[in-house]
């Protein structure tokens, strides 16, 4: 309460005197990390600059008026109702303020719909609630997803800096590079919002979108998804590291090396233990938004694994849901998302934990599993 | 025509049935614009306590007292409930009361399709509010409602939805149709089209508005209900539909459905600021023209609500201009409003404390609204708090403003009553303060790059969020304020004169019939001679 006392009486001063205060950030647009941002953010403060004049003139005049024609004793109103003259000119002059708009607007536009292709291409996909991001030349890819611990948001944590802005694994980029991103999303609409670049685009299913950027200084820059998509909609944010293109060629060497480490641990042996403590990893991150942290769900919306006759004793279907998804219910596919060892671990999570183990048959399924399922698909 | 009348003698003298059935049954203009009123003003406190669950949620960072799905359906209820519930039926209201009024007709044109009109809203809102206690929830899926958001991944509660949205869409359509057979068939001898009053003016192009669009909303909503329920896929991309298909077509409702929240404000606002200027108002058929003009334009500036949706440059830079033309008629009626003001005598009773605090306010809500046109720059003001500033800016201190004014500046003539003018003071600036202290903030953390309707924000957004809570709160004890003069001024008001507000005798037909108005006025027209002023 104090506090929403203290900014009230700062934001009547920023309001009455034209003082130049430290918050500046927190009232106005980022002028951004690339040219284009700034001829954006230069766009919004030209076109704010003449509505504050407008806007300031018409209070003032009307301020005038109130006080100067208030009621007084014997003075008589005024009895005129048209000037046509006088309304001829304020309409050309609206007409005129609006061409003086509409020029660096235009000029603007056409060079944010540059759509040439980038040096470098990534495909980014919209999820609920995460961002696929795939380097389309390097046939790499992940997912990033918030990293903001439960604790935090449930106020049982000391809230820090980037609070709701933190995911697990940010996009990177090099810096001095023409990035061009493609974007459509799996599920319903999202959008791809950072700030600082003046990139937001829609990512709708069916559609691909594009964006473009070209950043001069390594950074990280933030954003967050700019369209409702469901419950956790507040809680996709986005996070681009721009680094020097050495540090971006080793980014994409360790990601192929990775690729290839993940595909051999198909071959290793694997204990139930093992298994489940990668999938308890894997279920926190994927799976409760919807199933919940105990595996009850919300039914009849999100269903319960709890003594699900699925998750107990059909382990086949079990499988299949996880790498088809479900037609018309929430449930994605995690083919593609997850690696074999993931997926292979998660169910044996949701088929042990709960009691689910010893209620239903207790099956465990091994990476090789999902292995062969991939292949007897092809 | 006079056998007609003189059949019907005997009715004229009695007054409204007793009990219930009065209300149930009634055809008068009156009763039907008084359940209009008092349903919007029900439907605010329904739709104000979302807004209070809200702005208590987001008082700070961090999880408060809603769960994120929950959060959804109030944001979205919310929304649906202030559009389709308080302004729209608010205005009808008004338009029930004092269209007849105005054009000196004895009642509305089609009388029982006026009682069904407004039963029918009820119903709806009954279903869309007994969402809540289904399973699934609410609608959750933003007033906009985007597919697939709204069909493939929608609550099985939708259904519940679009039927209730194709009721009050028959609704709005019924109460259209009777609005302008009045206007064109009923009034006095002697008022032609332009010498109507600006508020049957400005209802009369809303009516065509509202025709034209309402079946495009139920048109949407149809093949929602087929994509959930037949197989379909209008908007399904997996089916080979297409998702912004839905946008196009719920803009193509949604942008003219803005200007149906506005117009008749600009009516009601025009009427209040020549009273009270004691002037005759500046520039009449430039306010016409201005009307009109806004709702022509309406319909080809839609798609300025989807510049971040791919669409070609082409089509950005169409919208853009065209939606920056609507600027000019805007422009000038706001400068009408002002000549109206000068040279003129002016006091400052509440509905004309009102009308001022929605011209200025307006303004402000007009001007970011010129911002957000410039295409490139809405890449970043898109979906976030600087919209919700400025639509609030525009439906708040405009729409609402514009009723609380009307509400003021014609109880007198309706309950015969004066309303308490200290309070009615007392309640404008308590809403004034309150409204800007709300709604300005959120410019800033919507400029900082706060998206709209997320449960939970990053720190750097906090200290603005919690300024908007409090101003929130505010402004929603300030209504409780308005229910408690209404009901002061119904049961305990002093006399009201016949011509209520000094010099308005000459402004409209309204002011020369008796305070209270007769259950039943001007059996016979009123001759337009009797306007001509005295000065």
């Amino acid at each position: 309460m104090f506090r929403a006392i203290k900014y009230s009486l700062s934001l009547v001063a920023a309001l009455t005197a034209n003082v130049s205060f430290g918050a500046w950030d927190d009232l106005n647009m980022s002028p951004g990390a690339t040219q284009l941002s700034q001829e954006i953010f230069g766009l919004h403060m030209t076109v704010f600059y003449v509505c504050l004049a407008i806007g300031i003139s018409v209070l003032l005049a009307m301020a005038f008026i109130l006080f100067k024609y208030r009621k007084k004793e014997g003075v008589k109103p005024a009895d005129f109702d048209d000037s046509t003259a006088l309304e001829i000119t304020w309409t050309v002059l609206f007409a005129l303020i609006l061409i003086v708009l509409a020029v660096p607007a235009t000029s603007v536009m056409i060079k944010a719909y540059d759509d040439q292709e980038g040096d470098i291409n990534i495909l980014i996909t919209g999820h609920q609630w995460k961002w696929q991001y795939e380097y389309i030349e390097d046939e790499v890819g992940f997912f990033s997803n918030l990293s903001t611990s439960l604790d935090k948001r449930n106020n049982l944590a000391p809230k820090d800096e980037n609070y709701l802005l933190e995911v697990d694994e940010p996009l990177v980029i090099p810096t001095n590079t023409r990035v061009r991103f493609l974007i459509t999303a799996n599920d319903v609409i999202h959008s791809w919002w950072v700030p600082d670049f003046a990139i937001k685009q829609d990512a709708i299913p069916g559609f691909v979108n594009t964006g473009w950027t070209y950043v001069n200084e390594p950074g990280v820059f933030r954003g967050q998804c700019t369209e409702l998509c469901g419950q956790y909609h507040g809680y996709m944010p986005i996070v681009v590291k721009a680094v020097s293109p050495e540090e971006y060629s080793t980014f994409i060497r360790d990601k192929k090396e990775a690729k290839i480490q993940q595909a051999l641990l198909t071959e290793k042996l694997w204990s139930t233990s093992e298994l489940m403590e990668i999938g308890e990893g894997i279920y926190q991150k994927n799976c409760v938004a919807c199933h919940q942290i105990g595996g009850r769900g919300i039914p009849p919306v999100f269903p319960s694994l709890v003594g699900s006759e699925i998750v107990m004793r059909n382990k086949a279907r079990h499988i299949e849901i996880l790498m088809e998804g479900v037609q018309g219910a929430a449930m994605a596919s995690y083919a593609e998302q997850l690696s074999e060892v993931e997926i292979a671990a998660v169910i044996t999570y949701t088929r042990q934990a709960w009691g689910n183990a010893e209620t239903g048959d207790g099956k465990i399924v091994i990476p090789k599993e999902i292995l062969d399922y991939k292949t007897n698909k092809l | 025509m006079s056998a007609v009348i003189d059949s019907h003698h005997d009715d004229h003298h009695h007054g409204p049935a007793k009990g219930l059935s009065r209300w149930l049954y009634t055809t008068n203009h009156k009763d039907i614009g008084s359940m209009y009123l008092w349903f919007s003003l029900v439907m605010l406190f329904i739709g104000g306590a979302m807004a209070m669950v809200i702005r208590a949620e987001l008082f700070e960072p961090g999880s408060q007292i809603v769960s994120p799905e929950f959060y959804n359906q109030m944001v979205t209820n919310h929304g649906l409930i202030m559009v389709f519930g308080v302004i729209m039926p608010a205005f009808v209201g008004f338009a029930n009361w004092m269209i007849p009024m105005q054009i000196g007709a004895p009642d509305m044109a089609l009388p029982r399709l006026n009682n069904l009109s407004f039963w029918i809203l009820p119903v709806a809102f009954g279903i869309l509010l007994s969402t809540f206690f289904m399973e699934g929830g609410a609608p959750n899926f933003g007033w906009t409602f985007y597919a697939p958001l709204s069909t493939e991944y929608a609550p099985p509660t939708v259904t519940f939805f679009i039927f209730s949205v194709h009721i009050m869409g028959a609704s709005s359509i019924m109460g259209s149709i009777n609005i302008i057979t009045t206007i064109l068939n009923m009034r006095a001898p002697g008022m032609t089209l332009m010498k109507m009053p600006l508020f049957v003016w400005s209802w009369f192009i809303t009516a065509y508005l509202l025709i034209a669009v309402m079946p495009v909303l139920a048109g949407a909503v149809t093949m929602m209900l087929m994509d959930i329920h037949a197989g379909t896929s209008f908007f399904k991309a997996g089916g080979g539909g297409d998702p912004v298909l839905f946008q196009h077509i719920f803009w193509f409702f949604g942008h003219p459905e803005v200007y149906i929240m506005i117009l008749p404000a600009f009516g009601i606002v025009s009427h209040i600021i020549e009273t009270f200027s004691r002037k005759p108002i500046f520039g009449y058929s430039s306010m016409v023209y201005a009307i009109a003009s806004i709702a022509l334009l309406s319909f080809v500036v839609w798609a300025h609500h989807m510049f971040t949706v791919g669409m070609p440059i082409a089509g950005e830079l169409f919208f853009m201009y065209s939606t920056m033309l609507i600027a000019i008629p805007t422009g000038v009626k706001v400068f009408n409003w002002l000549s109206t003001m000068f040279k003129g005598s002016l006091t400052f009773e509440t509905p004309m404390l009102f009308a001022i605090a929605f011209v200025a306010l307006f303004t402000i809500g007009g001007l970011s609204g010129i911002m957000l046109a410039i295409a490139p720059a809405d890449f970043q003001y898109h979906d976030t708090y600087f919209v919700v500033a400025h639509f609030h800016y525009v439906l708040v201190p405009g729409a609402l403003f514009s009723l609380l004014a009307a509400a003021y500046y014609w109880i007198p003539k309706w309950t015969g009553k004066m309303y308490d003018e200290t309070l009615g003071k007392v309640h404008f600036w308590m809403s004034f303060i309150s409204v800007n202290l709300t709604f300005f903030p959120m410019h800033f953390v919507g400029l900082a790059g706060m998206p709209r309707r997320i449960p939970d924000y990053a720190m750097q957004f906090a200290d603005w969020n919690m300024m908007v809570s409090v101003g929130a709160f505010l402004f929603g004890i300030s209504q409780l304020l308005f229910l408690f003069i209404v009901l002061k001024c119904i049961y305990n008001g002093k006399a009201a004169t016949t011509e209520v507000w000094e010099g308005a005798k000459d402004k409209g037909f309204e002011w020369t019939v008796d305070s209270p108005a007769p259950y039943h006025t001007f059996s016979s027209p009123p001759s337009m001679e009797s306007l001509k002023s005295s000065s």
